[in-house]
């Protein structure tokens, strides 16, 4: 990989949630045209790290390279342009619920191209085909499955042929099979269209699929970062009880155990 | 432990009157960044290649003012009858029923126009920004918006606000000549003065001004409407609960700044 150029550079990143520390000084280098899945239970700030690479959020520290911009220290005009680059899937879909299939589809075109409407609605269509959702761009998005939904916010991301592609729990909800779907795509997009792909999930099996790396986040911190077979063979406790989906086994006191249901 | 102090209902009295002062402040704040970068895309979007798009406008119009006309024109209509109902009961002690016309006119174009429109756009098209724009940021429509590069308040709140600015004012005229008519045909049934009689001496008797004073305040009454729905909306946390807290905080802020405005105004604008 290190051949290779970085698409994606965080330096000791710092954020907090109000008083409360959520990432704790994360460093991590995402080279272009791989697939880096960012791994970890619920609340070990993985969707926290995705917000702020998507620009979403100020750090309190540290510095996020994407494409070689330092997006903590540029202009609002200077984001706007590299957003064009950029693409995101979010868990939900984030389609506009007033807005047709197609139109969301078309809405980054809309904003920032001067094409003609046909050649729009061209470009909208294709971006379907590749989602296998060819002839829907009439519906709306509240006539859609949940796995729909999905594939029609990758069309949306990746109709500006982004160079980072970003995505948010992509296979949570979805039956193994249209989970699946979701992975080959995934796969195809990186293939494809050479897109440096950073993918949060909890869900091993497609993360193991996809993954050319992962990383590890536990409690705002990086556990590790490796391949598929270097996380798989870990011997760290922590990543052994997720991967094996066994609970953690932090001791608490009783005394404590007390005070925080008191509050003494 | 909790400091013995803290829970003293004098200490914590104060405590949240101090925050929810500060809290005031902030949202005012908020408030005033809100209709200053709204005005901001309107004027400088274009030469941003960010224009405020002209369809998003109309389509807002469509909301706030075509779909609303019907409704503004009833209510309007009925306060006419009212008022004129009032004026005629209290004039006929003096015989002076025939003074009804001033009395309808100066209070519809002044007062009661922008003030039943305001009210009534505020809890259809109000609540409506807020329910919209609570519902795509508890889906994380606002979060896509902001990452495929466009502005949430370029694309959400300036046609909104720019909507309602030309609307409100336009429906508050409609709903001037919708009161004067209620009052007419009420006035013509119940003291036998013409609705041409009636037209005439309203001409007379009604200046400019007094249109001015009812548009002037719809204007602002517009700013209020507008980027109060929409700083609720944006403010919504916690799903479906938080869109419905939202909606309701929305209309009753609203409904509450635009009669203490009123006030204001009638105040200043009077003396």
């Amino acid at each position: 990989m290190n051949d290779r150029k970085p698409a994606i550079e965080v330096e000791n990143l710092v954020t907090h949630y109000g008083t409360r520390q959520i990432l704790h000084g994360i460093n991590l280098t995402v080279y272009e045209g791989e697939i880096m899945i960012i791994m970890g239970g619920s609340g070990s700030g993985k969707s926290t790290l995705l917000r702020f690479l998507l620009g979403l959020g100020v750090p309190s520290n540290g510095s996020i390279k994407l494409l070689g911009r330092d997006i903590t220290h540029i202009n609002s005009q200077e984001m706007h342009e590299l957003r064009q680059n950029m693409g995101v899937a979010f868990q939900g879909g984030a389609l506009l619920s007033s807005m047709s299939v197609g139109e969301n589809v078309q809405l980054p075109l809309d904003e920032h191209t001067r094409l003609d409407q046909k050649t729009k609605e061209i470009m909208a269509r294709m971006k379907l085909e590749v989602v296998n959702l060819g002839g829907f761009e009439d519906l709306m998005p509240a006539q859609l499955s949940g796995g729909m939904i999905k594939r029609a916010a990758v069309a949306r991301a990746i109709v500006m042929d982004p160079k980072l592609m970003f995505f948010d729990e992509p296979s949570a909800g979805l039956d193994p099979v249209v989970a699946a779907e979701l992975d080959e795509l995934i796969l195809r997009l990186r293939d494809a269209m050479q897109m440096t792909i950073v993918v949060v999930t909890h869900e091993l099996e497609s993360a193991f699929k996809i993954a050319d790396r992962i990383t590890v986040l536990d409690q705002g911190n990086i556990l590790m970062t490796g391949s598929v077979d270097e996380v798989r063979s870990s011997d760290n406790e922590r990543i052994q009880s997720l991967l094996n989906r066994r609970p953690s086994n932090d001791e608490i006191h009783a005394d404590e155990y007390l005070a925080r249901l008191t509050g003494m | 432990m909790a400091d013995p102090a803290s829970r003293n209902p004098v200490f914590l009295f104060v405590e949240q009157t101090g925050r929810a002062f500060i809290r005031g402040i902030e949202e005012a704040g908020y408030l005033f960044g809100l209709f200053l970068e709204s005005f901001f895309w309107i004027l400088y979007g274009p030469f941003l290649k960010q224009p405020v798009r002209a369809p998003a406008i109309f389509s807002q119009m469509m909301a706030i003012g075509i779909a609303a006309a019907p409704i503004v024109f009833i209510l309007s209509f009925a306060v006419g009858i009212m008022l004129a109902i009032q004026i005629i009961y209290n004039l006929r002690i003096f015989g002076a029923e025939s003074q009804v016309v001033g009395g309808v006119a100066l209070s519809v174009t002044r007062e009661f126009g922008p003030l039943i429109t305001s009210i009534l756009i505020a809890g259809r098209s109000g609540s409506a920004l807020a329910a919209r724009i609570g519902t795509m940021q508890v889906n994380q429509e606002v979060d896509a918006l902001r990452v495929m590069g466009i502005n949430p308040v370029r694309y959400l709140v300036s046609p909104a606000l720019l909507a309602m600015l030309i609307m409100l004012p336009t429906l508050t005229f409609f709903s001037d000549l919708a009161g004067m008519l209620g009052g007419a045909v009420y006035a013509s049934l119940e003291i036998g003065l013409g609705i041409e009689a009636y037209a005439y001496q309203t001409l007379e008797i009604l200046k400019m001004d007094d249109i001015y004073q009812g548009l002037i305040k719809s204007v602002v009454f517009a700013v209020i409407i507008s980027l109060i729905g929409v700083s609720n909306g944006f403010m919504v946390s916690g799903g479906a609960e938080g869109v419905g807290k939202a909606t309701t905080r929305s209309v009753v802020l609203s409904i509450s700044y635009i009669v203490i405005a009123d006030m204001i105004f009638t105040y200043f604008l009077n003396r």
